[in-house]
């Protein structure tokens, strides 16, 4: 009966697993094959080299967008975190309990317009002639309008608006799961409330931290889209550098060679927080 | 002092909001704008970019790609992840950690990389980009997650509930389909709804398997690139109302299943 | 340590549905194991909490050896609570759990490292300062949570149900333990409790809320073999309780069970309230009542005592026959009541 049971469970979960098979491990294993292939006069050279790798290793502009990527994404997981944390805190434990499900939808519900259109919006907010520089220049703060769409700020800025909303969501998720007891106990014994946000509050909030820092991370570092519309041509980071190998270059092999570095740097970082990736209540 | 206190946080969340709000606000504002760019002074209102909108054949062509893409792979995924959920909680087969771990892999690896490798599997297998790729890549990006859903929902208890149908002589179709589906329907509901928004509105593995026919979010980028008008305003308008009726919908049947299939 | 004196003033809690605590005064004496004992609803948990600082009394005020405490925060009283979940710092070692109190305090690290050592050994759990909480059963958290109460040396601890997580023989075994450690310390205990049995094996002194009200309030024996109201009698262990009217001799009164002698005289005809406990029924009859002849419905053997549910008509009677006895299911026995142990309690029989 058992032997049975467990038999029948490969069944079901068969379907899932040959779906992921197919669309996803066999894709990345031809992913990595890629790599190993060139391309020499407009096809593909099958013969396998670590061509592309070697390039990846020496080009300055390769260098250059990796180190792009890195710079904003760290800049937009920095700036996020610092903004969601005091908002989170204040919707967890300042705003009544009934209104809190309500102010966190209506920090979520923004994001369910169109991610291109929105990406516009913020290209034309930060344009010369959008709405922040005309505002300035009318309310005399500055004289001329400056450049603020097409650069680094921009993507980090248009980042930052999203990922907000990313980690006051798990920054609040932790905090709710802090037993309110341990803050009155605390202070039972002295602690002032400073005390109790550092030595209490704040630790056990950390989990929620490093959830909203690691998403925040992966679905930065593999974003197109923000980079391209509203950082424009100038300071490339990965992913624009790797839609030009394939759009303009037609070089899928240093693409494919590409995707698997930031595979590689993704992993890398799951890696080392891992062990800090749960929400779960420390017991 | 306390009340200066909760005067600052009061401060910082109407900064917070303001921030989050202002580039949607703006983009609503100026769907309505009367002259062509969607760049103050406000000039409106007027619907002339919801008429060019819903004019546009290419458009509303995208947007009904959108929705069926949308359903097709919301189904899939949910189907998929609700067997795969099921057999596993409730079979326990061995190796269920490196099947969950399998199942749920997809999940770390970006959309860019993702939609990629399924570009150029296709290319090696010559199979001509179309709009079945995108529902096929589609459904490998939210399989994990409605595969992770369904799982959170199954409770031991449950199980008993199974178990008994199964002693009044259920065989395992009816147990699943009369038994399981309806008390995990909430937490189904949720996957598919979670699946349909995030293949709704997805871009880049579109973009990399779509040929001419393509997804609204890719049509609003072409038309994007070539000019900047307040119809693409409207577009996203539009999809924000969209989701807001789908999601309040959503909310609306989860209450009323929920309490139908209500744990005791 | 020396334990404070405690006075409740006219305490009154009132929220806008319901007025939890209605005029409640109190004097815990000092250095006494107090326990406050209540059925859920009883407004002990709202009590305490008034003790400890965490919430404001409606009105009426809180002393603490004559001193005003009732607006001074948790910190500023010498008052500690344990609570019922213990709230152990899941994040924090054992050690630092412990001495957290005396971190607050600015006590130096090597002061600090020596205390956290003694209070373990106290409670017994000399050891364990560099474990993790997560690595602790339900008994060993008790302890813990006990210690770092007790370390930062409070003139009355207070114990919100600290024994209700725990299963029958850890209870009963720290239920010993608190017993010792008060009995060390010295500090004045209030214990707040739902449980009779652990009141009784704790207590010194016995407050028996219901209601917001204070229904009884005395030792374990005087509650137990004298109680005053029909509520407490049944509350606190099992009790027969019945309504009656005085005879014309002053000493006995009828019942609908028969005739059941009065514990002092009373004016004839005055309607009493009467409590007979089930240990206080006796096979046959005897001089201080005879309730005639019974059926009995129920007899349960629990090693002890024997364990009766008897009938006659539509009356019912709990009683607890001795080991030696050899009533069975279905047999008739007659009943008395034991010398003058039928007592005159306030309040009606439901």
């Amino acid at each position: 009966m058992e032997h049975q049971r467990r038999w029948q469970g490969w069944v079901l979960v068969g379907p899932a697993l040959l779906v992921t098979l197919a669309l996803f491990a066999a894709p990345m294993v031809m992913v990595v094959l890629t790599s190993l292939y060139r391309r020499s006069g407009g096809l593909t050279d099958r013969t396998l080299s670590f061509d592309n790798y070697i390039r990846l290793a020496t080009d300055s502009t390769i260098h250059q967008a990796l180190w792009n990527s890195i710079e904003v994404v760290a800049l937009t997981v920095i700036f996020s975190t610092l903004i969601a944390y005091p908002f989170a805190y204040i919707v967890a434990y300042k705003v009544p309990q009934k209104w809190q499900a309500l102010v966190l939808l209506l920090t979520v519900v923004p994001f369910w317009t169109s991610y291109v259109v929105r990406s516009y919006s913020w290209l034309l907010v930060l344009a010369k002639n959008g709405v922040i520089n005309q505002t300035l220049v009318s309310w005399g703060i500055i004289a001329e309008p400056f450049t603020m769409a097409n650069t680094r700020f921009a993507t980090v800025l248009a980042f930052v608006h999203f990922f907000v909303m990313v980690s006051t969501l798990t920054i609040y998720a932790s905090l709710r799961q802090i037993p309110r007891n341990l803050g009155l106990a605390a202070r039972d014994l002295g602690a002032s409330p400073l005390s109790v946000f550092l030595r209490i509050t704040l630790p056990l909030s950390i989990p929620g931290v490093v959830v909203g820092a690691f998403l925040t991370f992966v679905l930065a570092i593999g974003d197109y889209i923000t980079p391209q519309i509203v950082g424009g041509g100038n300071e490339l980071v990965l992913p624009q550098l790797l839609m030009l190998q394939v759009s303009r270059m037609g070089d899928f092999p240093l693409a494919a060679a590409m995707a698997l570095v930031l595979l590689i740097i993704v992993a890398a970082v799951y890696a080392v927080s891992a062990k800090n990736l749960t929400l779960e209540r420390k017991r | 002092m306390k009340l200066v206190r909760s005067g600052l946080s009061w401060v910082y969340v109407l900064l917070i909001f303001g921030f989050i709000l202002m580039p949607v606000v703006s983009l609503v504002v100026f769907s309505f704008q009367a002259t062509n760019l969607p760049v103050p002074p406000f000039t409106g209102p007027s619907l002339r970019w919801y008429e060019a909108l819903f004019a546009d054949s290419r458009m509303i062509e995208a947007l009904r790609n959108s929705i069926v893409v949308g359903v097709v792979s919301g189904f899939f995924s949910t189907a998929l992840g609700f067997l795969a959920a099921y057999g596993l909680a409730r079979y326990r087969p061995r190796g269920a950690r490196a099947i969950r771990a399998i199942v749920m892999t997809p999940l770390g690896v970006s959309y860019l990389v993702i939609g990629f490798g399924l570009s150029v599997t296709a290319n090696e297998l010559a199979l001509g980009r179309s709009l079945v790729l995108v529902t096929l890549g589609h459904i490998i990006i939210n399989l994990p997650l409605a595969f992770a859903i369904v799982l959170s929902q199954m409770r031991d208890e449950d199980e008993n509930l199974e178990k008994a149908a199964r002693d009044l002589g259920a065989g395992e179709w009816t147990v699943i389909t009369r038994v399981a589906i309806p008390v995990l329907l909430p937490g189904i509901m949720a996957a598919f709804l979670l699946s349909f928004t995030l293949s709704w509105d997805e871009f880049i593995i579109a973009f990399f398997l779509a040929d001419f026919d393509v997804t609204l979010p890719i049509e609003i980028w072409s038309q994007l690139r070539t000019g900047l008008d307040a119809k693409t305003n409207a577009a996203g308008t539009l999809v924000f109302a969209i989701s807001l009726v789908a999601l309040t919908l959503a909310y609306v049947l989860n209450r009323a299943v929920s309490q139908r299939s209500r744990r005791l | 340590m020396n334990g404070a004196e405690l006075n409740v003033v006219d305490v009154v809690k009132q929220y806008p549905d319901h007025r939890a605590l209605d005029g409640v005064s109190l004097t815990v004496e000092a250095g006494s194991y107090t326990v406050i004992l209540g059925p859920s609803g009883s407004g002990k948990t709202t009590l305490l909490a008034i003790l400890g600082g965490f919430a404001e009394p409606s009105s009426g005020h809180i002393e603490v050896d004559g001193q005003d405490v009732t607006t001074l925060t948790p910190a500023q009283r010498p008052t500690t609570t344990v609570f019922q979940d213990y709230a152990l710092f899941p994040h924090m070692t054992v050690g630092q759990n412990v001495g957290f109190g005396l971190e607050m305090k600015k006590v130096g690290k090597k002061a600090r490292v020596e205390r956290v050592r003694e209070v373990l050994e106290m409670v017994g759990l000399g050891h364990t300062a560099n474990r993790h909480i997560a690595e602790l059963s339900g008994g060993q958290r008790q302890r813990i949570a006990l210690a770092r109460a007790l370390i930062v040396e409070p003139r009355v601890l207070l114990l919100d149900e600290p024994l209700g997580a725990l299963d029958l023989k850890l209870r009963r075994q720290m239920q010993d333990e608190l017993t010792r450690i008060h009995r060390s310390v010295g500090t004045t205990f209030v214990h707040v409790t739902h449980d009779q049995e652990e009141s009784m094996s704790l207590a010194d002194n016995i407050v028996v809320l219901r209601d917001g009200r204070i229904e009884d309030m005395g030792s374990p024996e005087r509650l137990y073999l004298d109680p005053a109201t029909a509520f407490s009698a049944k509350f606190m262990g099992d009790s027969n309780v019945v309504s009656g009217t005085v005879r014309s001799d002053g000493t006995s009164a009828d019942t609908p069970w028969g005739v059941v002698a009065l514990p002092g005289s009373s004016s004839a005809g005055t309607p009493v309230t009467l409590s007979i406990r089930p240990e206080h029924l006796v096979e046959g009859s005897s001089g201080a009542g005879n309730l005639g002849e019974w059926e009995v419905m129920e007899a349960h053997f629990l090693g002890q005592k024997h364990r009766l549910i008897v009938r006659r008509g539509e009356h019912e009677l709990l009683v607890s026959l001795p080991q030696s006895s050899n009533v069975r299911q279905g047999d008739s026995i007659v009943l008395g009541v034991d010398a003058h142990m039928a007592k005159l309690v306030k309040g009606d029989p439901s």
